[in-house]
């Protein structure tokens, strides 16, 4: 790789518009977002319900539900996503570009070995391995997981593992594809807080050891701040505000943001921080 | 403390026969609720926290007599909730209310506002005071809600405010004890932080408890007088609120605790600074 390609953003997102058609005409939900992920960096991506957040991230994937449009640019690392055929861009989702979602079980399927279905991923997308091969790999990337006996837990089946354990189980499908870039839409919001940080580390880890790019999506302020060194605030498919994380955290200039910090419980902070008054009057037309 | 407490709970078993699997599966007793004593002061707000799993929802069912018990005792007011029959039960149904996750799953879609938030006194037989109409207004009015609304369906509804409905109709029997189930989980962190004020400012008013039961640690330090831990079916440790988040005895409390993720203090007292400069920009 030239001196020149490593400055280039892993992803270049440029005028990035989702639409959905209606009897009332078409309903934009992301709309005209420009934003860059540099190598190697984090992007947290916050927002409420219906902010556009979970779309940004299909619309990157080309897994958008049927009927939605899309317009804008997508360019990573130099290639126009939005001008791929479905075949070239199914040889980048899961090989380059990896993706980690909520709920680790229906990503799964329940009929086939967690081994199997790692296996499977990887030689999809690599010629000339063997299945021998594929399974030595579906082992290694549970072991770097942190699954414990994974030569015998990479024959069960994704109903004997815990939540947390699915979840590293589809971290590790990804890991085995070794992407350059992983995005994870909501990965620890089903888990259980100390599972969370377990997972939340294991990501950390995984960045500083492969160098992979980190596309966050979320709802919680508390997670992305612990992880992102960008972010993006989010509402109603609009891009609020975005900068270096440590920024927005400390200087936010919208008052969007400002709200939603806020009104994040805080646990070792003065008790009635909620009680700002962006957020006290508590009026229906607010909580819309 | 000298007063009685208003709900005492002792040494609350749960038992949930689970069937083994395969063809000569055995079935086996799986203890939800192991040894649980707690109580619930006038007026105070006992927090149950703990992680899935943990017990802590069926503990509020126990004390919500939703579920039979396998052993132990609920007293409500002086008397045994598991042995109330009748008129009592019905009585016990009235000063107890549950308000639960998911407002939209809690609430009949084909209902209006007024049919929900005057059900339970229909249940109770009691008159409606002023009747339907008037009570319903006020009721939307007290939760934040417009009290105009009050023919409209749950599904017209976002989300903060089906759970206001919720809450009015919780209110509307004038409870003593309010279990609150995960009851701000679901909502958007702006919404949560309305509710979460609706919910205390109810309380100044009303007087009455919470039993606020809850997985998110650091909403549970913004509404909790006391704090009950719960792991694996049991209650590690229970205390004031300041001590279970300042001092914490057991270490699975510890290890929650260390768990939570946080904005950094440092961000936030910068954040605070900035906000403090920029308002003294907008007055000049």
């Amino acid at each position: 790789m030239t001196s020149t390609s490593d400055e280039r953003p892993l992803l270049r997102v440029r005028g990035l518009t989702v639409g959905f058609p209606t009897a009332a005409g078409t309903v934009d939900v992301v709309k005209s977002l420009d934003f860059d992920l540099a190598r190697g960096g984090a992007l947290g991506i916050v927002g409420e319900s219906g902010s556009g957040k979970s779309m940004t991230s299909l619309a990157i994937m080309g897994l958008l539900p049927k009927g939605a449009k899309r317009t804008g640019s997508i360019e990573f690392d130099g290639t126009e996503l939005s001008e791929l055929r479905e075949r070239e861009m199914q040889a980048v989702r899961g090989d380059r570009i990896a993706m980690v979602f909520q709920d680790p079980l229906s990503s799964l399927n329940p009929y086939y070995t967690v081994g199997t279905q790692i296996s499977e991923a990887y030689l999809s997308h690599r010629t000339g391995v063997t299945r021998r091969q594929a399974r030595k790999v579906a082992i290694e990337a549970m072991e770097r997981v942190h699954i414990r006996n994974a030569p015998r837990r990479v024959d069960h089946y994704p109903h004997q593992f815990s939540g947390g354990m699915r979840q590293r189980v589809m971290i590790a499908m990804t890991l085995s594809m070794e992407p350059d870039l992983i995005i994870a839409d909501e990965p620890t919001t089903a888990l259980d807080v100390t599972v969370q940080a377990q997972i939340l580390d294991l990501l950390a880890e995984i960045r500083r050891d492969t160098g992979a790019g980190l596309i966050l999506i979320t709802h919680d302020l508390a997670v992305v701040s612990e992880v992102a060194d960008h972010l993006i605030v989010m509402r109603e498919g609009d891009l609020v505000e975005q900068g270096a994380a440590e920024r927005i955290f400390c200087d936010p200039q919208e008052d969007y943001t400002r709200m939603l910090l806020d009104a994040v419980p805080r646990i070792d902070d003065e008790i009635g921080l909620l009680r700002t008054a962006a957020v006290e009057t508590g009026t229906a037309e607010e909580d819309r | 403390m000298s007063t009685e407490p208003l709900l005492r709970a002792r040494n609350l078993v749960k038992e949930f026969t689970v069937h083994g699997g395969g063809l000569l599966g055995r079935s086996a007793k799986f203890r939800a609720v192991d040894d649980v004593s707690l109580d619930v002061r006038s007026g105070e707000t006992l927090a149950l926290v703990g992680e899935s799993g943990s017990g802590k929802s069926t503990t509020a069912r126990l004390i919500a007599r939703l579920i039979d018990t396998t052993s132990g005792s609920v007293e409500f007011a002086g008397r045994e909730v598991h042995a109330l029959t009748g008129k009592a039960l019905h009585a016990y149904r009235g000063e107890v209310q549950v308000v639960f996750q998911d407002p939209y799953s809690s609430l009949n879609p084909k209902h209006t506002v007024e049919r929900i938030v005057t059900a339970p006194l229909v249940y109770q037989k009691r008159p409606v005071p002023g009747g339907a109409r008037a009570f319903t207004r006020e009721l939307m009015e007290r939760v934040g809600l417009d009290p105009d609304h009050s023919a409209r369906f749950p599904a017209q509804f976002s989300g903060g405010q089906a759970q206001r409905i919720g809450i009015a109709r919780a209110l509307a029997v004038s409870p003593k004890l309010i279990i609150a189930d995960e009851a701000v989980s679901a909502l958007d962190v702006s919404v949560q932080a309305q509710v979460i004020n609706l919910l205390r400012r109810l309380q100044d008013e009303e007087g009455f408890s919470y039993l606020f039961i809850a997985h998110d640690l650091a909403v549970v330090r913004q509404i909790a007088t006391r704090v009950a831990v719960m792991n694996e079916g049991r209650i590690v440790e229970t205390g004031d609120r300041d001590q279970v988040f300042g001092a914490p005895r057991d270490p699975y409390t510890r290890k929650l605790l260390a768990a939570v993720p946080r904005i950094r203090p440092e961000w936030d007292a910068a954040r605070r600074r900035n906000e403090a400069a920029r308002r003294k920009r907008q007055e000049a």
